[in-house]
């Protein structure tokens, strides 16, 4: 199957440009092209699921000298969920743009933030890491920037400045990485970690890239761009943001990062643990107070990425399968919630909780879709986001940390609480004069809300087969580093 | 040693204009500054004092040229990263443009419309 790992890069690199330019004869080609290249994306990276670890060379060189794709356990992981959410975010787009202008560069942006994420979840090489982290960080400033409004363009700087700073510091610690061990290929750079033992310049190069890739994480206290950032986008955008671009370049590079290249140590479980610990915490407590909609749900945003990186920095085997599950449904139920808010907002025309009230009346297929996904994200039985925290929780006690067990527990209230006045707010009660002619969105948008509401549901009933396929082969990949040196630097 | 020491001031200081300064486009300075910093730092860690060019010709002394030559990787490295910075320069700098022609100013912080 390793021949088909450089179409994850090429075929939404190549729709974005040829995209760019056929649309000046036709200007429908942008949204074509992003709907065949997902589609076909979306059904490449479930025909990798079956497939056992593998790693292509680009141009032949042989590692650690050229650049080389690895796809394991984690990459398939990742992959999945980045092209299933991306076909949905595109289906929907097809109609929430038609409030936008300039289509065509909606799309190749799109594509170019696709190609950027799915080189991240693929490459094996630190620099080239670095190169495809920039290509997606661009393109999602852009995205955030596209309505060119004040609150757009106020947001999209910041999150320029902050993700700017970001990358500069994964590029110096990787420039020290390189000056220590003069490779840089990650199973290259593992070897030499382990036989040489980690010296003061690899532990300085290491807290840049927990900095850095903690800021594209928005992990607490480096999380001040996402409340901006993510409710300005267009609505699928702020899906993709939240249900996967910062999970890409934030937990997927920083697990990749500590557990392949670095190796995990308890000291770094804590470090990990503590910083899911205080973006759960903080995350939550902002979240309540708010009245625009897609604000409340970024803050939300980073209260659950506080779940996941909890799971994985307990480093034990039930701890890390409930991160991954919780990387999952949070990309399904935080998309779907992102996608419906933008639904609301195309039939209200305002974001505001305040100004709306009895949605439930007009709206059915939307309210049906959000109220599924304030379930899934409060952790109701049986929605996914229950079986996630409580084997985050379970983890959290079987590893006696019961500190955070009793945080996470508590934050799964608190959810609770801020999503049950949203649901009052929002969907049931009067409806306002001013909304009496809102009408149900198109069938394409409510198409990828059912879809994503059905996936919300099914992925808990899934969960006994996912923990023996998808989970187990990423947990195991995340665990053996030996496997993935040996698969780099042997194969 | 000095040279190192150099370039963490030059990455210093370009974080403090970053931080310190209103102006959206003195903070551009600043990201920028810090990115040079970098690149330099990146070029100092291939760097071989009184080293040759990495281009073996005809005729060259394999394992001379080993021993002399500077490492090529972070040369190429830099190349890259300058085309990246180049790529966010052009993204930041339209960015204050847009923000000047809606707030109609530069002053960071007259530009908050976004709280809470």
């Amino acid at each position: 199957m390793h021949s088909l790992l450089p179409l994850f890069i090429a075929i939404p690199l190549g729709a974005a440009f040829l995209g760019l330019i056929i649309a000046k004869l036709w200007r429908g080609v942008g949204g074509l092209f992003a709907f065949l290249s997902t589609l076909s994306l979306m059904v490449f990276s479930f025909l990798l699921l079956g497939s056992s670890p593998s790693i292509y060379k680009m141009g032949g060189w042989i590692p650690p000298v050229g650049i080389n794709l690895v796809s394991d356990g984690l990459s398939t992981l990742m992959l999945v969920v980045i092209n299933t959410v991306a076909f949905l975010a595109i289906v929907f787009s097809i109609k929430y743009m038609e409030l936008y202008t300039a289509k065509p560069k909606y799309y190749a942006l799109f594509m170019l933030m696709m190609a950027g994420m799915n080189g991240v979840a693929l490459t094996g090489d630190m620099f080239n890491l670095f190169v495809f982290l920039e290509i997606a960080s661009i393109a999602s400033y852009a995205l955030v920037a596209f309505g060119c409004e004040h609150e757009e363009l106020e947001a999209s700087f910041k999150y320029l400045i902050l993700g700017g700073v970001a990358s500069t510091l994964v590029l110096l610690g990787i420039a020290i990485l390189y000056s220590t061990t003069g490779t840089l290929n990650m199973a290259d750079i593992a070897q030499s970690l382990s036989t040489h033992g980690a010296n003061k310049a690899s532990l300085f190069a290491l807290a840049l890239l927990v900095m850095g890739f903690g800021v594209k994480g928005a992990l607490v206290p480096f999380h001040a761009w996402l409340p901006d950032a993510h409710p300005s986008a267009p609505a699928p955008i702020s899906a993709m943001l939240s249900g996967v671009l910062i999970k890409v370049l934030g937990i997927y590079a920083l697990t990749r990062v500590i557990f392949h290249v670095f190796g995990f140590t308890p000291t770094l479980g804590a470090i990990l643990m503590g910083l899911g610990g205080l973006s759960m915490v903080v995350g939550a407590l902002l979240a309540i107070g708010q009245d625009d909609l897609k604000r409340l749900l970024a803050y939300s945003t980073i209260s659950q990425v506080g779940y996941i990186i909890l799971g994985l920095g307990l480093g034990t085997p039930l701890g890390i399968i409930g991160g991954l599950f919780h990387l999952l449904n949070h990309a399904t139920f935080k998309s779907l919630l992102f996608m419906s808010s933008g639904a609301i907002e195309y039939s209200t025309g305002t974001r505001r909780l305040s100004q709306m009230g009895g949605l439930n009346k007009r709206l059915p297929v939307t309210t049906a879709g959000s109220t599924v996904g304030f379930l899934s994200v409060s952790g109701i039985p049986p929605f996914n986001g229950f079986f996630s925290k409580l084997i985050i929780i379970v983890a959290c006690v079987a590893a006696h940390q019961y500190i955070y067990a009793g945080i996470a527990a508590f934050v799964g209230l608190f959810t609770l609480l801020y999503f049950l006045r949203v649901q009052r707010n929002l969907l049931f009660g009067d409806l306002p004069e001013s909304l009496q002619g809102i009408k149900e969105v198109p069938f394409l948008m409510c198409f990828s809300l059912v879809v994503l509401a059905v996936l919300c549901l099914g992925l808990s009933f899934l969960y006994p087969l996912m923990s023996k396929t998808l989970l187990a082969s990423a947990r195991d990949a995340l665990l053996n580093t030996s496997a993935y040196i040996k698969l780099v630097l042997g194969g | 040693m000095i040279v190192y020491l150099l370039t963490f001031i030059l990455f210093v200081m370009g974080l403090y204009c970053l931080v310190a300064k209103k102006n959206v486009v003195k903070k551009v300075i600043g990201i920028v500054i810090m990115d040079y910093a970098v690149n330099l730092l990146l070029i100092l860690v291939g760097y071989r004092r009184g080293g040759v060019a990495p281009i073996l010709l005809k005729g060259m002394d394999r394992a001379k040229f080993t021993t002399q030559s500077v490492d090529p990787l972070p040369q190429a490295l830099v190349l890259t990263s300058i085309v990246i910075g180049l790529g966010v320069l052009a993204l930041m700098v339209a960015l204050c443009i847009r923000l000047y022609e809606k707030y109609k100013t530069f002053d960071m912080s007259e530009i908050r419309r976004l709280r809470g």
